[in-house]
């Protein structure tokens, strides 16, 4: 019994931090969402280099929740649960470059497919390449959706592709995890600086009361994200994606509120966060998806 | 990072979980706040005792097992899994032994540690104050020195003490120095709840039952040998036991993931779908608290401290207690308001957040010790 991060995933943790303390994510996402990916890949070379695109077929699951939390946190931008979750998962292999997937219902379009090397979509007969349609417009701008045909050669089926959606939806929990954790720090931050009546905004009790709780639940959250990551049932991935996305979307609404106005604006920082947070939220399954999951496998065992 | 247990922690488990299976009373046991309840409910604490399941943590020559923080953990998993008593010697020896322990003197350890290990002597924390709620260390009960007896004689009041209507000892903070500040000048006594000049008056709950009483103290004398830890030095020594009260030790796991198990299991027989979410969400927070606590467990295990991060978890599992019970109730639908375990369990789920310090002072307590923001304001002293 073991429950705690070992010093190498530490390691890897504080280097993935510095090297995107560094390079700027926010920015890279800005242009992004314009639909200019130079920075994007930029990074995405940079996070490739630091092993990211492998940790799937060559670590272990507890390295995928590390990074996307770290990913969550910076707010970077592109397909990465599709590239360094979902598709090594199912096709056995690292991806070279970007690959992006369509895994319909769930997930009915492919992010950001104008960027990728690899196109992909599921299909009851199994994971088939496609060939990109029309781009829709996500409340994340950064997220590029693409309608995908299946008209491809048809490259994995059967459990592989269970496997793929499973550590997907921990990615993308774990990826939650990340951006609720940045908010909060963002937010802790402001009210302790912006002074109202003669007092900072964080000496109130009704500020500080909603930052506790976002507190509480981000620390609740965390430890369903890394039992699953241990052991990523379809039980457990779906309770990782459900707290994180409550205690994500809690920390968005809380750390609009106790900005104000400045944080209802689209150039303060804090935008890139609520928008990606609310659309993270539906990614993968929904709340309702996965809550519907975790009943079914708790009723049958 | 793993959350397997060792071979010594599942023959651990296995060897609990075959106790309780012969030995849990195959019908609740009636509330230990009755009389009748009471006394059935120390028989089972000696009975847990006789084979050293009553306090597994403890050492070897004090009854217990010497068990490990995980092991402990295991313990109280099988318990509450077996649908064993509530534990009336909770307050002993949960709130009061780990600080004997560590301030007590080896004849204080000799002579009061057995005894409450064996359901002998049931023990009531008697903190509070008619005006000393949330703010404690405003407490107005007095200590006032009396040498010729090598003693101290204490005088004033003190309220909602779980269990004295029925506890034979109590230990409690009195004001000994007058003029020192707020939180020094505190001692820390232990003393018989049949003492001369001790009037305990038991206080109906929200389900009529003495689950708390008031204590009145008329001079009653309590000799050098019955203070804990140094005259004076009563608030660092409580401290250590909001901590235990808060954190790890009077909440573990177990009783939750038991009654979410026991959730699932009425679900299964009356699904209602418009309930299936907050089924599932109770069980989920449930399952989150288990796992919060092995990583407790495993920072307490590398020598670390648990901190504010007790007020996290506090809020946490009270909460938590309150939506498992509440989800059961509507699964009920107008059965909900008769008499049944999951009401009872309910009616004291709702004083979780006010006990053990209210969920807004843990609130506080999160916001400037774990998040860094300026402290309250505090009004005038005295
Ligand atoms: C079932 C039960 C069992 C108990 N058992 C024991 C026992 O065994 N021994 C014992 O000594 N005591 C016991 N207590 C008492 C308990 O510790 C107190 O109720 C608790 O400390 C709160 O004090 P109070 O009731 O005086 O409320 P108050 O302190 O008066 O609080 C009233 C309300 O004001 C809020 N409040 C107070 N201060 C602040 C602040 N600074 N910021 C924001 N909000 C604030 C509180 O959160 C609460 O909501 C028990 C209580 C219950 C309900």
């Amino acid at each position: 019994m073991k429950f705690e991060l070992t010093g190498d995933q530490q390691d890897f943790a504080s280097s993935l931090e510095s090297l995107l303390v560094a390079s700027d994510p926010v920015s890279a996402a800005r242009s992004w969402a314009e639909g200019d990916h130079a920075a994007g890949l930029k990074l995405w070379q940079r996070l490739a280099e630091q092993g990211l695109l492998m940790l799937a077929t060559e670590a272990s699951a507890v390295e995928v929740a590390l990074a996307f939390e770290a990913l969550g946190r910076h707010g970077v931008p592109g397909p990465w649960v599709e590239s360094a979750a979902y598709l090594p998962t199912a096709l056995g292999r690292e991806i070279d470059g970007v690959g992006t997937v369509a895994v319909p219902p769930l997930v009915p379009y492919a992010l950001d497919a104008d960027a990728a090397d690899e196109v992909y979509a599921t299909t009851t007969d199994g994971l088939l390449a496609g060939s990109i349609g029309a781009l829709h417009i996500s409340v994340d701008r950064t997220r590029r959706l693409f309608d995908v045909s299946p008209d491809g050669d048809r490259v994995a089926s059967g459990e592989s592709l269970d496997a793929a959606f499973d550590l997907a939806v921990l990615a993308c929990a774990a990826q939650l995890l990340g951006a609720g954790e940045r908010v909060l720090a963002d937010s802790v931050t402001y009210v302790k600086q912006r002074k109202q009546f003669g007092r900072e905004i964080g000496s109130y009790q009704a500020i500080k009361h909603k930052l506790a709780d976002v507190r509480i639940a981000l620390d609740f959250a965390r430890p369903l994200v890394f039992g699953a990551a241990i052991e990523p049932t379809p039980r457990a991935v779906s309770a990782a994606k459900v707290a994180c996305s409550e205690a994500a979307y809690l920390a968005s609404r809380t750390g609009l509120q106790v900005h104000g106005a400045i944080g209802y604006t689209q150039e303060f920082d804090l935008s890139v966060w609520i928008t990606k947070i609310r659309a993270l939220v539906s990614a993968w399954g929904s709340p309702a998806e996965h809550r519907a999951r975790i009943l079914d496998s708790l009723l049958e065992a | 990072m793993d959350l397997e247990l060792s071979e010594t922690e599942l023959a651990f488990q296995a060897e609990a979980r075959a106790w309780l299976a012969a030995n849990v009373p195959p019908e609740p046991l009636p509330s230990l706040d009755t009389a009748e309840g009471f006394e059935l409910h120390r028989e089972w604490e000696s009975r847990l005792a006789a084979d050293r399941w009553s306090v597994v943590s403890w050492p070897a020559e004090a009854h217990g097992r010497a068990a490990s923080l995980v092991e402990w953990v295991v313990f109280e998993e099988e318990y509450y899994r077996a649908g064993a008593p509530l534990r009336v010697s909770q307050n002993g020896i949960f709130l009061l032994a780990p600080i004997i322990f560590e301030h007590g003197t080896e004849e204080q350890q000799a002579r009061f540690l057995p005894s409450m290990a064996t359901g002998e002597r049931v023990w009531a924390q008697c903190w509070s104050e008619p005006e000393a709620g949330s703010d404690l260390a405003s407490l107005r009960s007095t200590a006032r020195r009396d040498d010729d007896r090598g003693g101290w004689v204490l005088n004033g009041q003190k309220i909602w003490c779980s269990r004295a209507a029925l506890a034979h000892w109590g230990f409690g903070l009195f004001r000994s120095d007058p003029e020192a500040q707020k939180h020094a000048g505190l001692t820390y006594f232990l003393f018989p709840l049949d003492a001369d000049g001790v009037t305990v008056r038991p206080i109906a709950q929200l389900d009529g039952e003495a689950g708390f009483a008031e204590v009145f103290f008329d001079d009653v004398f309590v000799p050098d040998a019955d203070v804990l830890g140094a005259p004076g030095d009563g608030w660092r020594v409580a401290m250590s036991t909001a901590g235990n009260e808060r954190g790890l030790s009077l909440r573990s796991p177990g009783r939750f993931t038991a009654a979410a198990d026991r959730l699932l299991a009425s679900y299964a027989e009356r699904p209602d779908q418009r309930v299936a979410d907050r089924v599932v969400d109770a069980w989920l927070r449930a399952e989150a608290y288990r796992l919060y606590t092995w990583g407790t467990v495993t920072k307490l295990k590398d020598g670390g401290d648990i901190g504010a991060a007790g007020s996290v978890n506090k809020v946490w599992w009270s909460e938590l207690d309150i939506a498992l019970h509440e989800t059961a109730l509507d699964l009920l639908g107008p059965d909900a308001e008769l008499e049944s375990a999951w009401l009872d369990g309910y009616t004291f789920s709702l004083s979780g957040p006010i006990y053990a310090g209210t969920n807004e002072i843990q609130r506080n307590i999160i916001a400037e010790r774990i998040l860094g923001l300026p402290r309250e304001p505090k009004g005038l002293q005295k």
